[in-house]
């Protein structure tokens, strides 16, 4: 079963045209690898299919443009990833 | 349908929200200035405003489904075809079903048939946001008064 962090990538890769190999643990989805809100809506979907989940991006934004979070903790792809973790727990709790 | 003030259907006949899918219906008026650029002596409903069609009967299905909490606004659209030609006077009977409800999108799969043909059909996301004020959500309220919009299912839904 593949981890969590090579399905998100596989699905950036898939999703944005991005080389698989350019895209590591420590990438910011919007300051590295370039992403737009547009695309992530397109990642957004596929990472709430694969995982049975609903991220919530709105809460996620609202905490950025409050101040009370930085993008680093939901953008990165390892913390996007640890977050998609908690939410999968979370379902099945 | 009033192609000139961009209402794009003109009734909606079936909101079922356990399936999460939407039934309209239009009909393409027989004379508008749009038909006489598109195209001269051969009109054709531009395919544009038929993926509008399909986008506004989404867009009905996604404000049912988020208790008109949220509008949605066309972001992206995916395996647009357009499989046969509209004419002026035409009946169109336009179905969506909701894919996914995400935080702050949507994504329908949408469909328009003419006499059972299946004419277009597409794949369409929507960008949720609050209603930026009072005055668009009134006229929003007010265009679902027009369609027919079942405000009662909303409660039981």
């Amino acid at each position: 079963m593949p981890s969590t962090f090579d399905t998100v990538a596989n699905i950036i890769s898939e999703t944005c045209d991005i080389p698989r190999d350019t895209i590591k643990p420590e990438s910011h989805a919007i300051n590295d690898l370039g992403i737009d809100s547009l695309d992530f809506l397109d990642i957004a979907f596929a990472i709430d299919k694969a995982f049975g989940i609903k991220m919530p991006l709105e809460q996620w934004t609202q905490e950025v443009n409050d101040g009370k979070a930085t993008t680093e903790q939901y953008f990165q792809l390892n913390n996007l990833c640890t977050r998609i973790d908690e939410l999968v727990a979370a379902k099945g709790a | 349908m009033n192609l000139e003030h961009f209402q794009l259907i003109d009734r909606i006949v079936d909101l079922d929200l356990a399936q999460q899918t939407i039934r309209t219906e239009a009909r393409v008026p027989t004379a508008s200035t749009i038909f006489e650029g598109h195209f001269p002596g051969y009109p054709l409903m531009p395919g544009v405003l038929l993926i509008e069609a399909m986008a506004q009967t989404s867009g009905w299905l996604v404000i049912a489904v988020t208790k008109f909490s949220r509008m949605p606004f066309f972001a992206a659209l995916k395996e647009a075809k357009l499989r046969s030609f509209v004419a002026p006077g035409q009946s169109l009977s336009l179905s969506a079903k909701l894919l996914h409800e995400g935080s702050g999108y949507a994504v329908t799969k949408a469909d328009i048939r003419c006499d059972g043909k299946l004419t277009c059909n597409a794949e369409i996301t929507f960008r949720l946001v609050e209603f930026p004020n009072a005055e668009f959500r009134a006229s929003m309220e007010k265009m679902a008064a027009i369609l027919e919009f079942p405000m009662g299912t909303l409660a039981h839904g």
